[in-house]
């Protein structure tokens, strides 16, 4: 008797605190979204911030939400006075044509060093791993120098910028070859016994089967160039309109001379993110299979 | 001098044995290598490779108003270098030429017929499709990294600063003299602002990958509880800083933190402080915001990952290890927090890495200030080995000490994941987990 008593007791006791477990989950992550979300509320409430003098200010305030709600910073960069809208379409442009064609260069290294046997292909991988320990803009002049001979630099930096990214994209081959690495080498001689050739297998066997990677390359390739401001800033200095978002709009935030263009930021920003994170939650799955398979690779 | 006629004419004349032989499409391309090598070398490499040793002599003046350009150093060393990779090049070539006419004497005195043309050039998509597919990211990667690295290199062992401007200005080799400079502690030299700049980069570095990575393992456990309903929910929201560009939301939260910023606005009409808080004009301060911050950028990505991995763990491990009475505490202890340090070693060392030159964060949110008089050449109390590199190429155009930073970084880097590498257990037992 007393023992079943205190079996229901310790089963209530278990009951409770598993209560008490949930609900501090719950309070936990509620106090986490809220921090995570914050800078994102704050982004979109200050965005619609008035910019009438009379009512308010485009600085920063000492408050969250705008006196009144208006649309005066949206209509402010598509009015023509700053090179808004080329700035995004030189982004675009760039985005888009890297995602291309880093995705081609890296399925393209990633089939020749996952297939193909062939001498040095140890010594190029170990070889590319060492450059990879560089950092990145230390060859930053150099890279200058070698664009501005071809004049793609200020009027030309957007498809300098595009050869920039692609040219070097050949050494991120890790997370595509390790894709490529699962898919068992059988299917690929069964092919070749039937007399498919390499390049054959290649177009449309390997490639057809890699729907996943494809999106997760071309995905995080899209991403980069949004927030590219160190090469995108040298290599376009001074050149109003071949800038692109982050460089243009980084001065309204760091330089003195737009006092009161933070709101007019926080609507650009805006305007930045939203297509960005849309493309991404669409993608999400693809590119949560591609980190987490990178990761354990290593 | 081994081989037959033919092949002796192929010492001379690449090629020339394969065109005699019949296959004129790969010996054509070996002629053709050699014709392009002799022009390149007669109008462009030579000159350049004669004035390397003293990257010019000839002094630009002014005569008049119009100024006369002597040599160019940045162009001398550039192309000189490039000259000595091509010759090193040609010199393969040439004996793949010759290793090739031998096998294909060989072949032909044993009787068997040379591949056709066309099977030679149909090859490029079966059996040497690699070739096909490797030559334009090799060479890109050769042009774009390989070619500018060495030339930093080398810049490394000039005086190229911005006394020594090309074309202005001749620039010369000066040995070890800026390694020097950096490793003095003289008034002209760099090494305490230098050893203070990589301690606080190491400390970042650490800070922003451990705290990250335990964060982001409690978070994705936190959501993987059985009790926890709308998982994708809690995600998702998470994610949002993984897919929001960091110049927008790392420029955002930098004003949030401003001293006119909403935080310290808040705090001050509340009444809990009377100042604002300098949160990027003190040092120490700015340094933690900066890790602070950062754990807002690193748990989500830390999450997915921990995510995918907590799934894999059999969960037979907890069921047993429950049975024999242990706490959740204990199966962390024991069971999961073993799993994922085995599984994510090599993972946290790229992270580690990574976050040694994590440029965005800190040049987003402080540029690398609060300045500070105790430091030289511009270096900030938050500035990055990395960040600090770019200062000196952007604003001070400092080339050479940039360069030399850029190696040491190199070094840094390196030495780290060769030696932490070697003793990962998972690279050290690859089985030790199954």
């Amino acid at each position: 008797m007393s023992n079943t008593d205190n079996k229901n007791d310790s089963n209530a006791s278990m009951s409770k605190r598993k209560k008490a477990d949930t609900t501090i989950s719950y309070i936990v992550l509620v106090l986490i979204s809220i921090v995570w979300l914050f800078p994102f509320v704050g982004l979109l409430l200050q965005s619609f911030r008035s910019y009438d003098p009379k009512v308010e200010y485009g600085g920063m305030v000492d408050y969250l939400i705008p006196k009144t709600f208006s649309l005066d910073n949206y209509r402010f960069l598509f009015s023509g006075e700053t090179n808004f809208i080329k700035w995004y379409g030189n982004t675009l442009v760039i985005a888009f044509f890297v995602a291309l064609f880093q995705t081609i260069v890296v399925l393209c290294v990633s089939y020749a060093l996952s297939r193909m046997r062939f001498k040095g292909r140890k010594l190029l991988m170990r070889f590319w791993l060492v450059l990879g320990m560089f950092p990145g803009f230390l060859t930053m002049i150099c890279l200058y120098f070698l664009l501005k001979q071809f004049g793609l630099t200020q009027a030309g930096a957007v498809p300098g910028l595009i050869l920039v990214a692609v040219a070097s994209s050949g050494m991120g081959y890790y997370v595509c070859k390790g894709y490529f690495d699962t898919i068992p080498r059988a299917l690929d001689e069964a092919a070749m016994i039937d007399g498919a050739s390499r390049a054959r297998i290649f177009f449309t066997m390997i490639i057809p089967m890699s729907k996943p990677i494809i999106i997760y390359t071309a995905l995080v390739a899209f991403m980069g160039p949004w927030c590219d401001y160190i090469f995108a800033s040298y290599i376009a200095f001074g050149h109003d309109e071949s800038y692109n978002v982050a460089v243009a709009m980084t001065r309204w935030v760091w330089t003195n001379d737009y006092q009161g263009y933070f709101t007019r930021f926080c609507a650009g920003g805006i305007l930045v993110a939203v297509p960005v994170t849309v493309l991404f939650m669409l993608l999400q799955n693809y590119y949560v299979e591609g980190v987490t398979g990178g990761a354990v690779k290593g | 001098m081994k081989g037959d006629s033919k092949t002796k004419l192929s010492y001379l004349i690449m090629g020339m044995g394969q065109i005699l032989r019949g296959q004129w499409v790969k010996g054509i391309a070996f002629l053709m290598s050699e014709i392009l090598f002799i022009i390149y070398m007669v109008k462009f490499g030579g000159t350049y490779l004669s004035k390397l040793p003293t990257l010019g002599t000839v002094e630009t003046y002014k005569e008049g108003r119009k100024t006369i350009y002597g040599d160019n150093s940045f162009l001398i060393l550039l192309f000189g270098i490039l000259t000595i990779i091509v010759i090193v090049f040609f010199i393969l070539l040439w004996y793949l030429n010759i290793k090739d006419n031998l096998k294909q004497e060989e072949l032909l005195s044993q009787g068997k017929e040379l591949p056709s043309n066309k099977k030679l050039l149909s090859s490029l998509l079966d059996g040497n499709f690699d070739k096909t597919l490797l030559a334009l990211p090799v060479s890109g990667i050769f042009v774009f990294t390989v070619l500018p690295i060495i030339f930093m290199i080398c810049v490394a062992f000039t005086n190229y600063d911005k006394n020594h401007q090309a074309p202005t200005n001749l620039f010369t080799w000066v040995g070890l003299k800026n390694f020097k400079e950096l490793f003095s502690f003289g008034t002209h030299g760099m090494a305490s602002t230098f050893f203070q700049v990589l301690l606080w980069t190491l400390v970042w570095a650490f800070f922003a990958t451990f705290i990250d990575y335990f964060l982001g393992l409690a978070v994705a456990m936190l959501i993987n509880k059985k009790n926890v309903k709308y998982k994708k929910l809690w995600r998702t929201i998470l994610v949002l800083t993984i897919a929001v560009p960091q110049f927008v939301s790392l420029l955002y939260i930098m004003k949030l933190f401003a001293n006119d910023g909403l935080i310290n606005g808040y705090l001050m009409k509340w009444g809990l402080i009377s100042a604002p808080i300098q949160f990027w004009v003190d040092p120490m301060l700015a340094r933690v915001t900066i890790i602070i911050v950062n754990i807002w950028i690193g748990i989500p990505y830390m999450m997915l990952i921990a995510t995918g991995l907590l799934m894999n763990i059999p969960a037979d491990l907890y069921e047993s290890a429950r049975v024999d009475g242990a706490t959740g505490w204990q199966m962390f202890k024991s069971i999961t927090l073993p799993y994922m340090l085995f599984v994510t070693g090599p993972f946290l060392l790229t992270q580690f890495t990574n976050n040694l030159n994590n440029f965005n964060v800190i040049y987003l949110l402080t540029q690398g200030k609060p300045q500070s008089m105790k430091l030289a050449n511009n270096a900030g109390s938050t500035d990055l080995l990395v960040t600090w590199l770019y200062k000196m190429t952007v604003t001070d155009t400092n080339y050479k000490m940039a360069a030399v930073l850029g190696i040491m970084v190199f070094i840094i880097t390196a030495v780290i994941t060769m030696v932490v590498y070697n003793r990962l257990p998972s690279v050290k037992d690859e089985e030790g987990f199954q």
